[in-house]
């Protein structure tokens, strides 16, 4: 991607919520999950081609709410799950649900891209996430590279992992874990760990991260004070199974090793304000990319902490800012009032 | 004016003319009053009537030039009187010194007849003289027989006396041997050596000769035991007797071993007296007690690291004797004794050998070789005692003791020098007291930095002693806002007496130091001229490792607390590091120059090696207050970001009721920014702000929300073109003025202010942002920022900054209502005024 131009593409409303479909092997793919309280809300999902650089977009409606949260299962490219808000009664209630794309989505896109616009397909629901004793769902996330059968959500003070069954048609409850503490916690964001056979969670809340079992379902590790501020996401480094990075408020991402959470392995500060994102690439582990309300997105090279310190010989710490084929798209989004995220499997680098 | 000029010399002439009139006669035989150089130089013109070198022609014409007749007429008067005067003074002189002459040749003509008589007894005297020389002759002539034979028999009783000797010399020998009166002995022989030797073919003689080799060497034997076994004998003793024994043709080399040996043993045992003052013998328990009550009690002080692995590293023997007595002790006993060997043996081994016959077997340079291995191994055995010595100074209190004493051990030992010139001990000697003054310049570092920390422990006390920080000054600047400046004075006002006494005592402590230092210099000691001391020891000691360091720790230590406050949810307290930036501002200003300058005229240092400029320290500075005061700006702003987040996510923003009054956290902020102001004001000026718009001062303001974000809501939200809108808002936030919010702030304080409300309103934005907001919510946020505009506005550099800021606020609050019915601005302006 030298010396191509920059690959724009412009949603209709704000969006904050965005992932790469990693069931899909062939083609690299997004979906982005759009925001607007007024009009129906929307899932784009956008094919990068990297070879003609060009990119194609589809559009399904997700008429339920204004999306917070979007996660793509590993297993089945045609499955979804949301984070949605919605609003009942004046009461504004977050729900988290599994969702199928229509399976002809593909079809007629490539004829009139512009009817597709105009006349959008609709998600086909498959179950929801939802518990009455655990309501206002941040986030689910799938069992990394599994089957499709797992997820967990968290809402509120609770993590809870489901059960999909009948071609995920029907969820269960099969364990769950709460915070238990002073004042109101609440889990901010939180990341399935694809070390130790998928059987660790890490969570975020305010400023501490905490590690769970999911064969107990409780603690196993907490970082007090990880960020001196709100901690905004984590992400596990791909082929270091010890290795965690953070993001928050305090504009810093922080690099930690669980076995020992008293200091960060390594503090980069060159955000000048709060860090919403923070991603690894999940082949090559030492780029990691985070993305912050300054507007900026910066891509790091952080040789010395990753699974090849003295494989490649590159510059250690070399930085590079807003280089990624995402930039421009990426800081369209930041003008514009909706910032999440950046989730980079083969798109970054 | 000629007049005048005539007038005032007249008077002055009336008044002395008479001690001038002989002035002038006296000048004119050459002589001068009372034999005393004249006072004024002699005057050069020609006008001048009493200089010599007085013209009258020209007198003259200068008259006739310049005067009127009434006045040539006066002059002439004038002129008249003076001569006869002088004419009249003469006339006296003359008959004085015609007197004188008259007596004086009366007196020449008595000498003469004086002279005739005694003319006349001298030939009588010698005619007299004449015949006592005859009558002498002619005695001498007739004794000459007699006295011929006188001598003979007087050389003849000589050579009897002589032989009686030889043959009394055996007993004699015996006798002193029994004595013990060995120079005696000594010098006998010595005297019939060589006769001995002439005629000791004769048997007679020759049994002499065995004789009394046989007792000197009975002697040679008896000395060299009481050279061996008498270890207390004196220098001068042991002196004497190896004196006897070279006289005796002992081979030297092994007297010059003897001797050494000798003194090296009480040499050392001064220097064991020495060593037993560093460390206390052990032996006695109850000493050991002693100093381990002592030593745990001093513990604290300063525990030295000690060398020497037997001394037990807590047993402070600094307490027993000071340094100076210590050095005094080592000069009086060691280094004087090795003085007196050094003389003594130079002496009998050197000097002497020089001139006798041992000068030829290279006694001296043997002798001097073996007496500089000597003096070299005893000093190096004194240096390590002194150094150890010195090594447990470790107090800073008083350093004009150390220096005296190394003076002392430098002075005595040039003593050393004088004698032993070739030495390396001098040179050692002055390596040790190098090495002492850096040592102690790197304590006084360490003093330096520790006051410095202590200080700053201070401070951090006395901030959070009367409750100056955010939350007591909070109330004081509420009570500003609302009461007038005057009632915010009461908590903070400490604030600038505690930055002035601490940047004075930093100083003071530094220039107390530097006197200190200062020490090591002066011209009195005699180290002080080496060229160590004049040249490196100033600059790379003083000035780079002294003052330079301690002014990069002031720095870094001041970074330091940007670093680690950030994680631990800022542990240091936000005035302190306003102080802190204020006080590297300050060094950066002033201080680091006044410091070195100071440093550089008191020690009067001469850069031959390269040394930190002051420009590079002042960089240092400015970049750690930059620094500070950039992350003071950043805990001040999270502190009121987090205010402001807590309050926007705890609330049911969708069913909320509609708003009477400004949220209690708005008006928190506003407080809480005042009190920073209070605080920011009293160590920063006020810098330039743009100027305000002529409506901003107004308290109904009307700027921001009424027309433009009006017209801003009717054109989003209004159904019938969501697209088109969203996108022109979009690209008109493209183009316009981005904001840097965590961006560095200038040293004043609308600046520092700016930065901390950028940071909160920023954060209030993001917050609001993942909201969802009913009409009410939406309108509450409306009464809140314009609150927070009518407040705000007068902390900031650019107040279009806070218009864009609340703008967006209000505008994204918007975006994310559900049903966006914004409140009238009338309502809105009633409400805040109310509040």
């Amino acid at each position: 991607m030298e010396d191509d131009a920059p690959v724009i593409y412009g949603l209709e409303f704000q969006a904050r919520a965005l992932t790469a479909q990693t069931a899909e092997t062939d083609a690299i793919r997004f979906l982005v999950g759009t925001q607007s309280l007024k009009f129906d809300n929307q899932i784009h999902i956008i094919d990068f081609d990297d070879e003609n650089n060009i990119i194609n977009k589809n559009v399904l409606l997700h008429q339920a709410g204004e999306i917070w949260h979007i996660g793509a299962s590993p297993a089945d490219k045609a499955v979804l799950t949301t984070c949605y808000n919605k609003t009942s009664d004046s009461r504004l209630v977050s729900c988290a649900a599994v969702w199928r794309m229509p399976s002809d989505w593909e079809t007629g896109s490539h004829e009139s891209p512009d009817d597709s616009a105009h006349n959008p397909q609709t998600l086909e629901l498959l179950c929801r996430l939802d518990d009455s004793a655990h309501g206002n769902a941040a986030c689910v996330l799938w069992e990394p590279m599994g089957d499709g059968k797992r997820v967990i959500s968290l809402a509120d003070n609770n993590a809870l992992l489901w059960d999909l069954q009948e071609s995920s048609t029907q969820a269960t409850v099969s364990s769950t874990a709460t915070l238990e503490g002073k004042g109101q916690l609440k889990f901010t964001a939180g990341k399935w760990s694809p070390h130790h056979n998928c059987s660790q969670l890490a969570t975020a809340n305010d400023t501490a991260i905490r590690g769970w079992d999911l064969r107990t379902m409780s603690q196993i590790y907490c970082i007090e004070n990880a960020h001196g501020q709100l901690v905004r996401d984590l992400d596990f480094n791909p082929n270091r199974q010890y290795y965690l990075a953070s993001c928050g408020d305090d504009c810093k991402v922080k690099f930690w090793d669980v076995r020992n959470v008293q200091e960060p392995i390594k503090t980069l500060e060159e955000h000048s304000h709060w860090v919403w994102s923070v991603r690894y690439n999940h082949s090559h582990d030492q780029l990691v990319l985070t993305a912050s309300s300054d507007s900026r997105l910066i891509l790091s090279n952080m040789v010395s902490i990753s699974s090849e310190p003295f494989g490649h010989l590159v510059d250690d710490e070399e930085l590079s800012e807003g280089e990624d084929n995402h930039q421009e798209d990426k800081d369209l989004e930041m003008r514009s009032p909706n910032k999440q995220p950046v989730n980079g499997s083969r798109g970054t680098v | 004016m000629d007049g005048e000029a005539d007038g005032s010399v007249t008077v002055s002439e009336d008044s002395g003319r008479r001690r001038r009139v002989h002035g002038m006669l006296k000048l004119y035989y050459g002589l001068n009053e009372e034999g005393k150089t004249p006072e004024q130089p002699e005057s050069l013109d020609p006008c001048d009537i009493n200089g010599p070198h007085f013209d009258p022609e020209l007198y003259l014409n200068k008259l006739r030039r310049e005067c009127s007749l009434a006045e040539l007429m006066d002059q002439e008067t004038c002129m008249v009187k003076q001569i006869r005067s002088l004419d009249s003074d003469m006339q006296t002189l003359v008959y004085e010194n015609y007197n004188k002459f008259i007596s004086a040749t009366d007196t020449i003509r008595k000498m003469k007849n004086d002279f005739k008589k005694m003319e006349d007894e001298m030939d009588c005297l010698s005619a007299n003289m004449a015949a006592i020389t005859d009558f002498s002759a002619r005695i001498s002539g007739t004794l000459q027989d007699q006295h011929t034979q006188i001598t003979k028999l007087s050389g003849v009783h000589t050579l009897l006396r002589k032989l009686q000797f030889l043959f009394e010399l055996p007993a004699r020998l015996n006798k002193c041997l029994e004595l013990q009166a060995y120079a005696q002995a000594v010098s006998s022989h010595r005297r019939a050596r060589c006769v001995l030797q002439q005629y000791s073919h004769l048997p007679s003689f020759k049994g002499i000769q065995d004789d009394c080799h046989a007792i000197m060497d009975k002697l040679a034997q008896e000395i060299n035991v009481v050279v061996r076994m008498d270890g207390g004998s004196s220098a001068k003793d042991l002196s004497e007797c190896v004196e006897l024994l070279l006289q005796l043709d002992e081979p030297a080399e092994e007297l010059c071993d003897k001797f050494l040996s000798h003194a090296r043993s009480r040499l050392e045992s001064d220097l064991q007296g020495l060593e037993a003052e560093i460390r206390p013998y052990p032996s006695t328990s109850a000493l050991k007690d002693a100093s381990a009550r002592r030593s745990s009690s001093a513990a604290p002080v300063g525990s030295p690291t000690d060398g020497s692995p037997k001394t037990s590293s807590l047993s402070s023997p600094s307490s027993n004797t000071d340094i100076l007595e210590f050095i005094d002790r080592g000069c009086n006993e060691f280094v004087s004794s090795l003085c007196l060997v050094i003389t003594s043996y130079q002496e009998l081994f050197i000097n002497h050998a020089q001139t006798g016959e041992l000068a030829s077997k290279n006694i001296p340079q043997m002798a001097n070789g073996k007496l500089h291995a000597f003096v070299d191994d005893l000093a190096a055995r004194y240096f390590s005692l002194v150094e150890r010595r010195i090594q447990e100074e470790k107090g800073v209190g008083d350093n004009s003791l150390l220096v005296r004493a190394l003076d002392r051990f430098h002075r005595r030992l040039q003593a050393v020098a004088k004698l032993l010139p070739g030495s390396a001990v001098p040179n050692q000697g002055t390596e040790i007291v190098i090495r002492a003054a850096t040592e102690r310049v790197k304590q006084y570092l360490c003093a330096l930095q520790s006051f410095y920390m202590d200080s700053l422990t201070d401070v951090r006390q006395a901030l959070a002693t009367p409750r100056l920080s955010v939350a007591g000054a909070s109330v004081a600047g509420g009570g500003a806002l609302l009461g007038g400046p005057a009632s915010g004075r009461d908590a903070p006002t400490s604030l600038p007496e505690l930055l002035s006494s601490l940047s004075a005592s930093i100083l003071n402590q530094i220039k107390s130091v530097l006197a200190s230092v200062h020490l090591f210099t002066a011209k009195d000691i005699t180290f002080s001229n080496k060229p160590y001391f004049k040249g490196e020891f100033c600059s790379q000691g003083v000035r780079e490792s002294l003052v330079v360091s301690f002014i990069k720790f002031l720095c870094q230590s001041s970074r330091q607390f940007c670093e680690s406050a950030g994680d631990k949810g800022g542990s240091t307290p936000p005035a302190l590091l306003l102080l802190l930036s204020r006080l590297c501002l300050d060094y950066e200003t002033s201080t680091i120059s006044y410091i070195l300058t100071l440093t550089d005229e008191q020690f009067l240092v001469q850069h031959h090696s390269p040394v930190t400029p002051v420009t590079s320290l002042c960089a240092e500075a400015r970049e750690a207050a930059q620094k500070l005061l950039n992350h003071y700006v950043k805990v001040q702003g999270l502190i009121i970001s987090q205010m402001l987040r807590k309050s926007v996510e705890t609330r049911d923003w969708v069913n909320t009721i509609e708003p009477r009054n400004v949220r209690a956290v708005m008006k928190r902020v506003v407080e809480d920014t005042t009190s920073i102001d209070v605080q920011v004001g009293l160590l920063y000026e006020e810098g330039v702000r743009k100027a305000h718009s002529s409506d901003s001062s107004k308290r109904t303001f009307s700027v921001y929300s009424s027309s433009r974000q009006q017209a801003r809501y009717a054109a989003s939200y209004t159904p019938s073109a969501p697209m088109d809108t969203n996108l022109l808002s979009n690209i008109h936030k493209l183009f316009s003025e981005r904001i840097d919010i965590f961006s560095s702030v200038e040293f004043n304080k609308v600046s520092v202010m700016t930065g901390i409300i950028k940071i909160s309103l920023k954060t209030f934005l993001e917050c609001v942002r993942l909201r969802t907001f009913g009409r009410y919510g939406l309108q509450q946020i409306q009464v809140d920022c314009h609150y927070l505009q009518m407040y705000l506005w007068r902390f900031v550099s650019d107040e279009n900054l806070v218009h864009f800021l609340l703008d967006e606020i209000v505008g994204s609050s918007a975006h994310r209502c559900l049903d966006p019915a914004p409140m009238e601005q009338s309502v809105i302006e009633v409400i805040c005024e109310r509040g």
